[in-house]
């Protein structure tokens, strides 16, 4: 029994990765970069679940602002910061997003303070099975994420803008000569990713409710890793890759003599993938043009 | 007949089912120009991405002055002996003219220098400093460089870009150049010009050069032996001007 | 005498200008004239000057973004003030217990750079930056979760005290050795080697260079200053805390390197200097919530400056108003020792323009083939 709880948990942490880490590949398959802000944009949405509970007590309500606010957002930040940069080295833009990122928290911590606030979203108790004790919110974190994700999919695969993705993360000057507005495109990627953010901040509070400015800062860079596992560009790897990361989260969180070296495990984990296979699980190998 | 420096054998490579390149023979003589001759997409840069193990062959091997290359890495085929520029030329941008020509100098076996010999600044550092300093000065020299040589790579103007990238290749000290479109947006002047340095090249470093270009004037007026590529595999080859005019050559070419 | 004439004086003048400052402060010690906090603030400057031009080498020259400088900080910090806390019954608190925890501490910190590197580094793109990102919070968490008799876990390692008026001067001279170092090789085949991946990866491969040996050197090189940084500061701070070497120290190193200038060791320097000085001054003002001011002023730095200097559409402003210009101008009125770059760019852009002037080419060959081919028949 201890084992299908802990295995739960562990799909409803991956499934929250598996959010934040598909913001993160599509970004990086179609604008050719690491969106370090992407974890503060989750932070962001965080604060303005709090806002809107604080007002009017709704967490729906609050939600549903939160991924507002953060599409839009997501959308100021790349107008602003990242397509001044193209087409300038990768490193200026990396240095840029690390910034995009410090800028995130430092502004919340001016606003908000830096004591952590308490955002209790919902309480939904147990459910009880048998023998079987299941937190009610990982299961709604569950199942919400599979019907986002499988939308997402679809998304992509089914429609013109989704395929118009796809085209510009193959080639984007292929793309552009068949006449996609590249720059459309990739600030439809950012508000996509930035409003899985907001889901994802939504669901980290409903899994702890102490809201920080760094709260998307260590959930980020595991996404990232998660990304980088199942393979970076990849949306299925995406998945993969955080579920695979939240399981052994769970699993290792669960085990008290490895418990304080879970973080450390994880990215070790990205190590020895990246050893083995460069591409991570899911992903192709990318030629240059030379 | 002089010898055969590079010689490929059933050169193919295919990427994802697609056959890009299929065999590919091509035999190329010692102080030979040859031309790689096709319209866009034809697999004339991919072919020069094998022979420069940008690429892993799929299929087929080749061979410089005898020795077996397929397969091997960038760097130990440039140390072996091939070198290349690129369509779209590039250069290291933000370092100057002289420095670019001395990191194509790097690697050969007079001017080795340890990593100890020069952070201790041993005697060896400032042989080796001021002989390749020297030896970049000709090369620069003889392309007309020289008085330009301390201002960075992308302030040169484009011709002179073409140039300097041609230098640093031979700096390699190769013993066969592969010229990729060398001629490609210059102007009348430019080009002309640039005949003239391939020509001098050839004679006076002895040097087996390959290269890729659309133009067929430029490709009539320059060179020896050609093989003429459509959507990868061998229309005609040969002397160029049988091979230009081969009914093959034409029809694809024109269409009719 | 004429060989001296030669010696280009802008290459030194950073060991000299750092000398100086090195005598001056010694001599103010000796005559203890120096408060202490002075003292430590001056250890400081020197650590930080260290892990910003070693940081410069990977970032500026290299080209590669490491985000766990602060890690192998770490590295060092921990393995050399264990090891002074081994030899200070034995040695004593001199000069060999010192060097011994340096030498231990840095190549420590340089054989992780090693581990590290090999993974990352053979891969294009942004690997590194998320790699050492990862590589800082584990080390963080190791010696974090350590036992108490090991590393001190989460209370951190106690260190010997060293003899304060010493230790800055001995900072500083390992600041002259790591600017040799960097310096040297730099300037050097080896530096240009260095700078050529940086500006053409594909062209630097294509010209012989080894690449992969040189991010590796570079990046151990680096993390073995790193590490040297992280023992000077145990002997600094007589204990060492996991917690002071996060993500933000990494991107505080970061900003130095930025703020100085990507590819300028000077520039380095004197970023180093002026962060940490205003670290230490601001820390007592800005106070409470107030402090954040100061991650606000560094992200701001990092997004102004890097848009600035990359950004594509300002590149034209960027070549009339830069400080080298300002200098040069300042320095030679004279006009015709101005460069000139717009006169000499005469080129053919477009490829489109290109096909089109070959396809009439490949017409007007085709006229004279035709008759030939008419013959022929």
């Amino acid at each position: 029994m201890e084992f299908i709880e802990t295995l739960i948990s562990g799909l409803s942490i991956g499934s929250t990765y598996a959010m934040i880490a598909l913001g993160y590949t599509m970004v990086y398959g179609i604008a050719k970069m690491l969106n370090f802000a992407h974890g503060d944009v989750i932070m962001v949405g965080g604060y303005m679940i709090f806002l809107t509970m604080t007002a009017l007590g709704n967490p729906v309500v609050g939600l549903v602002a939160a991924i507002i606010f953060c599409t839009l957002l997501g959308i100021t930040i790349e107008k602003v910061a990242y397509k001044p940069l193209r087409g300038a080295s990768p490193l200026a833009v990396l240095i840029t997003a690390i910034g995009m990122s410090y800028l995130l928290q430092s502004m919340a911590q001016m606003i908000f303070g830096s004591a952590p606030k308490m955002v209790i979203v919902a309480d939904f108790g147990n459910l009880k099975l048998g023998s079987l004790s299941v937190p009610v919110y990982t299961l709604i974190t569950l199942g919400c994420s599979v019907v986002i994700m499988v939308i997402l999919s679809l998304f992509v695969k089914y429609t013109k803008v989704g395929r118009a993705m796809i085209a510009v993360s193959e080639d984007r000057g292929a793309a552009q000569l068949m006449g996609i507005n590249v720059n459309g495109i990739i600030t439809i990627t950012f508000a996509i990713g930035s409003a899985l953010a907001a889901f994802a901040g939504f669901f980290m509070l409903m899994k702890s409710p102490s809201l920080s400015n760094t709260l998307g800062a260590m959930p980020g860079i595991k996404a990232f890793t998660a990304a980088v596992i199942g393979g970076i560009g990849s949306i299925p790897g995406a998945m993969v890759g955080g579920i695979l990361m939240g399981v052994v989260e769970a699993f290792s969180l669960h085990v008290p003599a490895v418990a304080p070296y879970t973080d450390a495990i994880e990215f070790i984990i990205l190590i020895v993938i990246l050893l083995v296979k460069p591409t991570g699980i899911l992903g192709k190998v990318r030629r240059e043009k030379v | 007949m002089s010898e055969i420096i590079l010689k490929t054998e059933n050169l193919g490579i295919t990427f994802g089912g697609l056959k890009a390149v299929s065999d590919v023979n091509i035999e190329i003589r010692k102080k030979q120009l040859y031309g790689l001759v096709g319209p866009n997409g034809a697999g004339k840069t991919t072919i020069f991405n094998m022979l420069t193990g940008v690429y892993r062959p799929t299929t087929g091997r080749f061979f410089l002055d005898g020795e077996d290359l397929t397969g091997k890495g960038q760097e130990v085929i440039n140390h072996k002996g091939i070198a290349r520029t690129f369509q779209n030329i590039r250069l290291f941008n933000n370092m100057t003219v002289i420095h670019n020509v001395m990191v194509g100098l790097h690697n050969q076996s007079e001017y080795k220098c340890s990593f100890l010999e020069t952070i201790l600044r041993l005697p060896r550092y400032f042989k080796t400093e001021k002989a390749m300093r020297q030896k970049a000065k000709e090369l620069l020299r003889i392309f007309g460089l020289e008085e330009e040589r301390n201002n960075l790579a992308c302030n040169l103007p484009y011709g002179k870009q073409r140039k300097l990238e041609i230098a640093r290749a031979l700096a390699t000290n190769p013993k066969l150049l592969l010229l990729d479109e060398p001629a490609a947006g210059m102007n009348p002047n430019e080009t002309a010009d640039l005949v003239e340095t391939i020509k001098f090249i050839r004679d006076n470093f002895d040097m087996t050069i390959l290269l890729i270009e659309h133009d067929m004037k430029f490709v009539a007026g320059l060179c020896d032996e050609i093989t003429v590529l459509n959507f990868g595999t061998v229309l005609a080859q040969g002397d160029t001007k049988t091979a230009l005019n081969d009914p093959a050559v034409v029809k694809a070419y024109i269409g009719g | 005498m004429a060989k001296l004439g030669k010696i280009k004086w802008k290459h030194y003048i950073n060991y000299i200008a750092i000398a100086i400052v090195t005598i001056v402060f010694g001599a103010m010690s000796f005559a203890n004239l120096l408060p202490s906090s002075t003292v430590y603030l001056l250890e400081k400057i020197a650590i930080s000057i260290i892990l910003a031009v070693s940081l410069s080498m990977v970032v500026g020259f290299l080209g590669e973004l490491s985000l766990g400088h602060a890690g192998f900080m770490c590295v060092g910090a921990y393995l050399g003030g264990k090891v002074s806390c081994l030899l200070e019954p034995v040695f004593g608190n001199g000069l060999i217990t010192l060097i011994i925890s340096i030498l231990v501490g840095g190549l420590i910190a340089a054989a992780c750079g090693i581990i590290i590197g090999l993974p990352a580094l053979r891969l294009k793109g942004d690997y590194l930056a998320i790699v050492t990102l990862a590589f800082g919070e584990i080390v963080r968490s190791i010696f974090m979760n350590s036992g108490e008799e090991s590393f001190g876990g989460s209370l951190g390692l106690s260190t010997p005290r060293y003899d304060k008026s010493v230790l800055f001067i001995f900072a500083f001279v390992l600041v002259l050795g790591c600017l040799a170092v960097v310096q040297n090789l730099i300037r050097s085949k080896h530096g240009r080697a260095i700078t050529s991946i940086r500006d053409n990866e594909i062209a630097a491969h294509a010209t012989g260079i080894n690449v992969t040996k040189y991010k590796l050197s570079v990046f151990t090189i680096s993390s073995l200053f790193a590490g040297i940084a992280g023992v000077l500061y145990s002997f600094s701070n007589f204990r060492v805390q996991s917690t002071n070497f996060d993500y933000n120290y990494s991107i505080e190193i970061l900003v130095m390197v930025v703020l100085g200038g990507m590819g300028s060791i000077n520039g380095s320097i004197v970023a180093a200097t002026l962060i940490t000085y205003l670290d230490t001054t601001l820390q007592t003002v800005l106070t409470g919530n107030l402090a954040v001011l100061q991650d606000l002023f560094y992200a701001l730095i990092l997004i102004i400056l890097v848009v600035y200097n990359n950004a594509p559409a300002l590149s034209a402003f960027r070549a009339t108003h830069n400080l080298s210009v300002f200098f040069e101008k300042l320095r030679k009125h004279d006009p015709a020792h101005r460069r000139d770059d717009e006169a000499k760019w005469d080129r053919v852009p477009t490829k489109i323009e290109m096909n089109e002037i070959l396809s009439v080419d490949i017409q007007s060959t085709s006229s004279t083939v035709d008759p030939d081919k008419k013959e022929g028949k």
